[in-house]
Order: structure tokens, then C-alpha cells, then sequence
């Protein structure tokens, strides 16, 4: 299935914008794409092997996290997975 | 350096303006060049703080997935994002910076005061992690000679 990695996690797949990897599910797909591209783990992953807060995983249109099944999802070939960091901020403290 | 055209430099400010009291917020789409990143279009995206959209932004990730797929189809990339400062001044907060994960993309911050958009400026995240990321300053150039005159922006040569 396609992964859809955004600009600045692109140092670590050599640049590419979309890559290939196999799977079965969501978290087999991730897996997969550390294992495809290492320097990216840290980048996806606490030490505990959680997704970063900030990390947001698109399966399709769908959030994960609020999928039923979350990570476990299954994930078909021709799903297309997208990871997009979180924007968010604003002008003073409250 | 942060490149964009006048239209685009004007269109982001007149959002902030739009969306005042509240803070407005969107994405650039472009290419990052030797030079900086060179933005081709700006997009318009929703503020999901209602609850304090005064002086909070956040844009769902649905539309930034829906955003970058957009961008995919152009053969653009997401090289940053821009927001507005309502009543206060175009410089990076705290909380700007905590929200900040976009290594090597621009945020683009306008202080709108009284409804006026005033200063625009772009700070660059640079850094590889969460814990070496920073801000750098960087020149906001604006590929048109109208805005010479605003004295806070360099003109583009092409």
C-alpha cells in the first residue's frame, strides 16, 4: 500500500513524497516503514513504541485513533495511508 | 528566505483581517529551493479553536490531509503555514513553537491590529527533532515591486 509522507519527514526516506510497503494492517504498514526507512522511527514512534502525540495517521479519510480497531485496522492494497503532523499554535499564553 | 507573490502576500493578510477578532490560518503550497521555499499558492483552512479562536488556531487534520493531496495533484508541497496574531504582534509564541512540527517549513505570523493587517513576518523551524527545533527569522520576498514602499519586505528580481 502507498504511504503519503509529509515534507519534513522526507529527509528520511530520501526524499520520496509516497512509498510502498506491504502490510495487512495500519500498524503492520507503519512498522514496515520503519523498518524501510530507520532514521523515521524516532521521528513516529515515544520509546515505547507509541505514535507521537502530534502524529496524526490518515488511513484513507479516516483518523485512526478513532477507528474501531485503531492500529489494527487492515489496511488493503490499494488503501492509501497519509501522515500529516499536527499545525496548531496562536498568540500568547492564556 | 520565504518567496511568495504580492497576491498571495496580500491574500493571507486579508484573512487575518476577515477573521478578526479571531485568528485565521492556512497553508502554503509551493516547492523548497536552494534559496528557501517559494510559495505558489496559499490555501484557506478553518480555525477548530472556537472555543478561544481569539488567540488559539488549530486546522483539523482531515484538511491538511485533503490539503497535501491537493498539493500532490499540483506537484506542489506543504512548505508552510501562516496565521494571524489579532492584536498582537507578528513574533512567535510559546505556544507557536510548542505546536510547531513541520521541520524546514515556513510559519508566517500578521499581526492584525484593530482589523488592520499590520507587520507580517516568517519564521523558518529548522532542526531535525523535537528537541533541537528552532525559529529562524527569514526575509519574507515579495515577487512584485508594489510593496517597496511598505519598507518591510525585499522585492524579488524574477
Amino acid at each position: 500500500m502507498k504511504i503519503h509522507i509529509p515534507t519534513p519527514l522526507r529527509a528520511y526516506t530520501g526524499g520520496k513524497e509516497t512509498v510502498e510497503v506491504g502490510g495487512g494492517t495500519v500498524a503492520a504498514s507503519l512498522e514496515g516503514l520503519a523498518q524501510d526507512f530507520p532514521a523515521l522511527r524516532n521521528h513516529l514512534f515515544t520509546p515505547e513504541g507509541k505514535l507521537r502525540s502530534f502524529v496524526n495517521v490518515y488511513l484513507n479519510d479516516d483518523d485512526i485513533r478513532y477507528l474501531p480497531a485503531k492500529e489494527e485496522t487492515a489496511a488493503a492494497e490499494n488503501d492509501e495511508l497519509t501522515i500529516i503532523p499536527s499545525i496548531a499554535g496562536g498568540c500568547c499564553c492564556l | 528566505m520565504i518567496r511568495i507573490s504580492k497576491e498571495d502576500y496580500e491574500a493571507l493578510r486579508a484573512h487575518g483581517e476577515e477573521t478578526y477578532p479571531n485568528e485565521c490560518c492556512g497553508v502554503l503550497l509551493g516547492k523548497s529551493e536552494a534559496g528557501g521555499n517559494r510559495v505558489k499558492l496559499i490555501v484557506r483552512a478553518g480555525n477548530t479553536r472556537t472555543d478561544s479562536a481569539h488567540n488559539r488556531y488549530h486546522i483539523a487534520p482531515v484538511e491538511l490531509v485533503r490539503i497535501q493531496r491537493q498539493a500532490r495533484g499540483l506537484g506542489f508541497d506543504i512548505v508552510g503555514f501562516y496565521h494571524s496574531h489579532p492584536d498582537h504582534p507578528a513574533q512567535w509564541s510559546k505556544t507557536d513553537f510548542a505546536e510547531a512540527h513541520w521541520m524546514g517549513c515556513s510559519y508566517v505570523i500578521t499581526s492584525v491590529e484593530h482589523g488592520k493587517a499590520a507587520i507580517t513576518n516568517s519564521f523558518l523551524l529548522k532542526g531535525t527533532s523535537e528537541e533541537d527545533k528552532a525559529f529562524e527569522d527569514e526575509q519574507v520576498t515579495i515577487d512584485d515591486e508594489a510593496l517597496v514602499e511598505a519598507g518591510e519586505v525585499e522585492i524579488g528580481l524574477d
